[in-house]
């Protein structure tokens, strides 16, 4: 049996061998390179001792992912902390406040900063250390290496070196670059699961080299010496250049010969490779970025408002100090003191009227340190705990709970959470993430009638679309109910339900003949490998695509059971209509025509037992039908419906027809074709299509195929959602172009009637270069190609606009290299973002990473990166953010300015009244726990818990999260308008306050205000303003907010009680004053309610106003809730409506654009 | 457009049911998945409405309290740092409070015009004194105060922290700046008492004025700011200086001077004997002597009483104003569209 099977496979591979081998000769110019610059690397194999070794010093296969490293942690995070303009400002003012300018003790001014930096540092390194335990895990992980005398031991991956010999085995990951030497199949080839490299989920065939071929047993490497030199490490995946010298003589290296860390070794029992790259020059580690430090975009817009509030401070410092200057300098007028209580003539530089101007200047440095309170210390430091205990509630999140795998969500970074409110573009990962990379047989058009009635994803959201969007979820609930069920049944592969077809009982339909030849054609044109289970008998198939699988599989449920490959024979278990029982029938294979992009169908031809020879051929429908026979087209207009109905419902069609030859016909075939097989020109490709081309003509149409290729749950809906909310949905796929097309097609990206521009290296004119041009020349030309087809698809997108047809752009991997170059690429995005949907196919981990920093960075839009593989962690890293929550992001960020405002211009107004001196009128604890404890608690409490619209409503509402995306709540319009509101609040509160304890007696007693009772009482009356202000602005009231706020209050009065109950050195002027003086004072108690109620009135009196005659988005929604439904369903209907909105993509659209063209029958929605 | 307020109920039916972790207490689980109770207030008209009824109703009651308990004061104002300056003196103003051999005694005649209730509480006011300056602020040594002596880490004090080479106590410019006018009050023939006990806050007192300390080389040196001190009697006994030192926070302030427990009938005239010592000639500040009676509220100012009424009556005004707008507009539909496409703004 395994003789069999390798032998099987050696038929396969001999035709990738000699692709390979043409693919080598076209290497030829760059081999000569080796030895020179960039390919420099020189691996000495099996030779520990290697004396050049130490002097090439090549990296150990150690991988470090974390950002941090033990002895760097402590300089480089504090050099992360200071990176931001606050924290360094009051580093330096913390340093200032030892000086005699400072206007407060200094360790009130240190603290603060010390707990703030303490926090964010402990966070980074608790999030360090999670990363370094997976580095551990990784770097132990054992594989067995040549140690010396043909014995393996068992080594940690860490421990390679470059040059060790390793042997992996079935279903391991390569420890590092392998270059492959033998494997347990006699012509040492292997094959690879690259799914985390590229995202490509097909198996990748790799080969030795002949040399190294023979080396299957453990001993045999006893004497193995040889020295590889290649290029240097770089990122590209799909090339690598390199020399064997193997006793004396040299073998050119090829990408075939590459393994690549990363990916995993399958269906192969074991493999032996060399070790050329390790650690971070292995091509994986080459194409992932160093872990940056994401900082969101709202925190660098808060870096913005750190500047404006800093050239405030100086501003108002500047101010201050003029006027010092002024009045210092008026302390002795003509040599005579006025403010003699000041002692002017005995004084020092910081006061001194002579030198006024350098006075001035001193005081501008302690100005700047007291008005720091302007900028929020904590601001970073509350941001920061937000957002870990929003990933924390993320991770608890029961909604984002995967049920089967038992998987909860998982917030690796705390970084992004509140950008997920301001997604705009979305670049999705087509694998594993939007589909589950499983292909089903789902119908078919056989003889022009349709078979198969299994309802697809996308017909399902459809269906659920009828009527009111708002009942849509209902209906969605039944659908799933019923997939469930359908799935308990089913093969993996096929969802195909028919009782006209299955269980044999096509024979009694109409056209049976053609349905039999149907279905052999299905279990015939193929390539896939059958594995016969030798326990249960049972045969599962190995075929390169997962499509073709589904093919076989259908095939094999319909009754035609393809079992078994040789080199020339391919043999089924078929039902024969006739005897109506099984037979085994085997068919000779005379030549297979494999599928190309170009080509875009496969044929082959056989041999059947009464002699005839058939063509049997599959392929997309673009291509078929023109090369039908007259005589075969009999049901061409009905499957044309059919597939236009199917493409429709998401699913991929190929057309399916066949041919009888001669025997004349079919000879002369065979010898064309092998010849244009075994030349080696380089247009031996362009020969063999020729070839094929001459021979697929004259079909007979016998049916058509859809397959789906399943859909994660909830795709459709979860795509159409984001398309009413306005996100931009980008797929970036390792797959082939046609597949990306057919996933677009699956989830309503793209849709019949849109117009795709599709950028592609593989068009007529860059192949008829490729033959005649040299390489550079080729290279321009196609460079020019590409611009010439950006340029052009921009003309269409403007002439489109104004007919409002959407535009789809495809584009390739090579094009996208190329339009990613810097002076293509603004022309590229303006299209881009111009086309309802991008999907970018063949592209490599890097150029998802580009493609992702480019929309980020030219349109400053935020970025949403989805992907599942390590082939995605460059485009994660890349992207602003690595998934949504709406809510009041930017509010939290607001009101800390607000707060901060509010609180420092009461400073300075006082300042006006103590001539600017620079005295502080709240005690110096007071200033520095303000940030720390009495206010910030409740920002932590909105930033977690608030919800301005519930989950439920948030769904139902896609379009809400545009206020996020447009960064309505976060608009500089806001900032200033916040801003205006604390300036407005400290005025308030400072002049009502002086105003209303002037100089009388405050109190029964008849004792007056002090410094320390007025700082006191406008302390408290800043405290209650700026948590009531909080309380106003929140919308979701449950006892944490409650706790926060009202505690936030509360503990400023026993914080009161206690540090004034202390020791008089230690609470020096709040001695006792909330306990002596203030509390039994109702005038204190008068004043401070006054003065809160007062103070909020402007904003209260705005936003009452605000929400009733020019609400926003959100603020609608909440009155619905609230009483709009009873009382005002019109207005009710009013909103719906507009969250409703018209869209390109999705299948809202789809639904749409069908309803357009079929006329009015459907109801029209808005 | 079938759809109605039905909608809404469909959502709520729409919510789908996830699977508990068994064992976890349902508080804790309405906590993670953020379910807790909640009140989501909406400001709707309803609401704006009676919240600024509300507020007017309670603020327009309470100032004419406050008002009524600031009117009810009686308080005598006397500004005399110009009158108290011989004519003679009067373009030389510095040169007469300078001069340590001129008397500066000083008579002036207040009127009581309208009956005050004892206490009777006695203030003199200081224009244009900046005692909130920081350099002034931080001019003393608060643990000198207490310990006396046996504390030398006075160097906050400067520059009246040392004469001639021994301490100062108590050290500092606010210490040293001491008010030094003094009043005696007549009425008609008899000298009225005045307490000068109690005039200090107790904490301060107690705590921060050292019953053993007792002022040493004090207002010796060659410059003297302000009055002097008794240096037989310990400082926490030295009520004018505690008062004194317990800072003002705006450039316009009183000070606490003593207490007359008689009460004085209206149309009563008061001879006040005053000694004119302290110096505010030099940078133009005022001096005035008043006499204010106290209520529940303290003394006389009016401006809470008129603040509370005026907001109270502005939030009925803006309620009316709301009930009209609402009134006349019912709810917008259409209006402005927040939502441009962000497709449409590249292009």
């Amino acid at each position: 049996m395994q003789k069999m099977a390798t032998g099987r496979r050696r038929k396969q591979h001999f035709r990738r061998i000699h692709a390979c081998s043409c693919g080598r000769a076209s290497f030829k110019g760059e081999h000569s390179l080796i030895g020179g610059p960039g390919f420099s690397r020189v691996v000495c194999c099996n030779d520990p001792d290697w004396f050049e070794a130490p002097v090439l010093n090549y990296d150990s296969n150690y991988v470090r992912t974390t950002k941090y490293t033990l002895a760097m942690f402590l300089p480089k995070s504090l050099f992360e902390q200071f990176r931001r303009v606050a924290n360094l400002y009051f580093l330096i003012c913390a340093i200032l406040s030892f000086t005699p300018l400072s206007p407060y003790l200094p360790v009130s001014n240190v603290l603060p900063l010390v707990v703030v930096i303490g926090v964010t540092m402990g966070k980074e390194a608790l999030e360090d250390w999670k990363r370094k335990k997976q580095d551990i895990e990784v770097n132990n992980r054992k594989v067995k290496v040549h140690h010396s005398d043909g014995m393996f031991d068992n080594a940690k991956w860490m421990d390679l070196k470059v040059g060790d010999i390793v042997m992996v085995q079935k279903d391991e990951f390569f420890p590092a670059d392998l270059i492959l030497l033998s494997s347990s199949y006699e012509e040492a080839t292997c094959f690879v699961e690259t799914t985390n490299l590229d995202g490509e989920t097909n198996l990748k065939l790799k080969q030795a080299l002949d040399a190294t071929s023979n080396f299957h047993e453990d001993s045999s490497f006893q004497n193995f010496e040889a020295v590889i030199k290649c290029e240097d490490p770089n990122a590209n995946l799909y090339s690598f250049v390199g020399r064997l010298h193997l006793e004396k003589q040299e073998h050119p290296l090829a990408p075939q010969q590459l393994l690549l860390r990363g990916s995993k070794l399958r269906n192969t029992d074991f493999i032996y490779g060399v070790v050329v790259f390790t650690g971070h020059d292995t091509k994986l580690m080459q194409n992932s970025t160093a872990p940056p430090s994401k900082r969101s975009k709202i925190e660098k817009r808060m870096d913005k408002i750190v500047y404006f509030l800093f050239s405030i401070i100086v501003l108002i410092s500047l101010i201050g100090s003029i006027f010092f200057g002024i009045l210092t300098r008026e302390d002795l007028e003509n040599g005579r003191v006025t403010r003699w209580y000041l002692g002017p003539d005995e004084t020092t530089k910081y006061y001194d009227p002579k030198r006024a101007r350098v006075a001035a200047i001193f005081h501008f440095l302690t100005a700047l340190m007291l008005y720091g309170y302007l900028i929020p210390i904590s601001l970073y430091v509350s941001i920061e705990i937000v957002k870990v205990l929003q990933s924390v509630f993320i991770n608890q999140d029961l909604h984002m709970y995967y049920e089967e795998a038992d998987k909860p969500a998982r917030a690796r970074t705390s970084n992004l959470n509140e950008e997920l409110g301001q997604v705009n573009t979305i670049l999705s990962d087509k694998t594993g993430t939007l589909t589950c990379n499983s292909m089903e047989f789902m119908k078919c058009s056989v003889a022009g009638n349709a078979y198969g009635r299994g309802v697809t994803e996308v017909e399902r959201a459809l269906a659920g679309r009828n009527g009111s969007p708002l009942a849509q979820e209902v209906t969605d609930e039944e659908g799933r109910v019923e997939d469930s069920t359908e799935a308990g049944t089913s093969t993996k592969g096929f969802n195909f339900i028919d009782e006209r077809v299955t269980n044999d009982s096509w024979v009694n339909e109409p056209r049976a003949d053609v349905i039999q030849k149907f279905l052999q054609l299905l279990a015939i044109c193929h390539t896939a490998i059958p594995e016969v289970d030798e326990e249960t008998g049972k045969i599962s198939y190995e075929a390169e695509s997962p499509d073709e699988a589904a093919f076989v599989i259908a095939a094999r449920e319909l009754g035609f059971e393809f079992h078994e490959r040789t080199q020339t024979s391919i043999s089924l278990h078929e039902f024969d209509p006739i005897s109506c029982s099984k037979v085994e029938r085997s068919y000779k294979l005379l030549n297979i025509l494999e599928f190309s992009s170009s080509r875009k169908r496969m044929s082959v031809i056989v041999r059947q037992k009464d002699g005839r020879i058939l063509l049997l051929c599959k392929g997309a429908d673009s291509v078929m039908f023109e090369r039908l026979a007259k005589n075969g087209r009999e049901f061409e207009e009905k499957t044309k419906e059919h597939i236009n109905e199917y493409a429709d419902a998401g699913l991929r069609t190929l057309v399916l027809a066949y041919r009888e030859l001669d025997e004349e016909e079919s000879n002369e075939f065979n010898t064309e074709f092998n010849k244009a097989k075994n030349s080696v020109s380089a247009d031996r490709e362009e020969m063999m299509d020729g070839v094929a081309e001459k021979i697929e003509k004259d079909l007979i149409l016998l049916g058509a195929t859809a397959v789906e290729d399943k859909l994660q749950n909830g795709v459709p809906e979860c795509i159409d959602r984001l398309a009413q909310a306005g996100i931009k949905i980008w797929v970036l796929t390792g797959d082939k172009m046609e597949t990306a097309i057919n996933i677009g097609f699956a989830c309503s990206l793209l849709r019949q009637g849109m117009k795709q521009i599709v950028i592609s290296s593989e068009t007529l004119e860059i192949k008829a270069l490729e033959k005649v041009g040299g390489k550079t020349t080729v290279a321009e030309a196609f460079k020019e190609n590409v611009r010439h087809q950006i340029s052009e698809a921009t003309k269409l997108l403007s002439t489109s606009t104004q007919n409002s047809g959407a535009l789809a752009l495809i584009i390739d991997g090579k094009s996208l290299a190329l339009a990613l170059e810097d002076d293509v690429k603004d022309m590229f995005l303006e299209l881009a973002l111009g086309c309802a949907s991008v999907i970018c196919c063949r592209s490599s981990p890097k150029q998802k990473a580009l493609v992702t920093r480019l929309v980020k960075t030219t349109t400053g839009n935020t970025t949403l990166a989805i992907g599942d593989g390590a082939n995605d962690v460059g485009m994660l890293q890349e992207a602003d953010i690595g998934v949504g929550i709406s809510g009041v992001e930017g509010m939290q960020i607001c009101y800390f300015f607000y707060k901060n405002i509010a609180f420092g211009f009461t400073l300075f107004f006082f300042e006006a009244y103590a001539s600017f001196s620079g005295q502080a009128i709240y005690n110096d604890w007071y200033i520095s726990l303000y940030n720390v404890f009495f206010t910030s608690l409740p920002v932590i409490a909105l930033g977690v818990f608030d919800q301005d619209v519930s989950a439920r409503l948030c769904v139902k509402f896609p379009l809400l999260y545009q206020e996020g995306v447009q960064n309505i709540l976060f608009s500089w319009f806001r900032i200033l308008g916040w801003a205006f509101n604390g300036v407005l609040g400290a005025t308030v509160i400072f002049f009502f306050c002086i105003r209303a304890m002037e100089h009388q007696a405050f109190r029964k007693g008849g004792e007056v205000v002090g410094l320390e009772i007025l700082g006191t009482t406008m302390y408290t009356c800043v405290v209650w303003v700026v948590n009531c202000q909080m309380a106003l602005s929140i919308n979701y009231f449950t006892y944490v907010q409650h706790l926060f706020i009202w505690g936030g209050t509360i503990f400023w009065y026993m914080f009161l009680l206690a540090y004034g109950a202390m020791d008089p050195h230690i609470s020096t002027t709040a001695y006792k004053v909330f306990i002596e003086a203030c509390a039994p004072t109702p005038f204190f108690w008068l004043l401070t309610l006054f003065v809160v109620v007062s103070s909020l009135i402007p904003y209260f009196t705005y936003a009452s106003i605000q929400v009733r005659f020019f609400p926003m988005y959100h603020q609608m929604i909440q009155y619905i809730r609230t009483d709009g439904q009873l009382e005002d369903p019109e207005y009710c209907d009013m909103v719906r409506q507009r969250s409703l909105r018209p869209t390109t993509v999705g299948y809202t659209a789809r639904f749409e654009a069908k309803s357009k063209r079929f006329g009015p029958l459907t109801k029209v929605f808005l | 457009m079938d759809v109605d307020g039905e909608g809404v109920s469909a959502v709520a039916t729409g919510d789908r049911t996830i699977p508990m972790h068994p064992g976890r207490h349902e508080a804790f689980h309405q906590f993670t998945q953020q379910k807790l109770p909640a009140c989501k207030p909406v400001l709707t008209p309803a609401w704006v409405i009676s919240i600024f009824l509300l507020m007017g109703t309670i603020f327009i009651p309470i100032g004419l309290v406050t008002l009524h308990a600031s009117q009810s004061v009686v308080e005598v104002v006397d500004r005399y740092d110009i009158e108290c300056i011989p004519e003679a003196f009067k373009s030389n103003k510095l040169g007469y409070i300078k001069d340590s051999s001129i008397p500066k005694n000083c008579s002036r005649f207040l009127k009581v015009y309208k009956r005050m209730k004892a206490p009777i509480y006695i203030y003199y006011q200081l224009d244009n004194y900046y005692q909130n300056h920081r350099r002034y602020v931080k001019s003393r040594n608060d643990q000198q105060l207490l310990h006396g002596l046996k504390y030398n880490g006075t160097s906050s004090c400067k520059p009246e922290q040392t004469n001639n080479g021994l301490p100062i106590v108590p050290c500092g410019l606010i210490a040293w700046s001491l008010f030094n006018d003094t009043y005696e009050f007549i009425r008609g023939a008899s000298e009225l008492t005045v307490n000068r006990k109690n005039i200090a806050w107790k904490s301060d007192r107690d705590h921060k004025f050292g019953k053993h300390v007792y002022p040493f080389n004090f207002q010796n040196g060659t410059l003297i700011g302000g009055g002097m001190l008794d240096p037989r009697i310990h400082l926490s006994d030295q009520e004018d200086l505690i008062v004194w030192m317990r800072t003002a926070a705006l450039p316009t302030f009183r000070k606490l001077y003593g207490r007359i427990e008689e009460d004085l009938n209206a149309d009563d005239v008061i001879v006040v004997n005053l000694m004119n010592n302290y110096n505010t000639y030099s940078f133009g500040g005022k001096k005035k002597l008043v006499l204010s009676t106290s209520s529940w509220l303290g003394g006389k100012n009016d401006f809470l009483g008129v603040a509370y009424i005026s907001v109270g009556s502005s939030c009925i005004f803006v309620c009316f104003v709301f009930i009209l707008l609402h009134m006349k507009n019912r709810r917008p539909y259409g209006g402005h569209n927040l939502f441009v496409l962000e497709q449409e703004r590249h292009l």
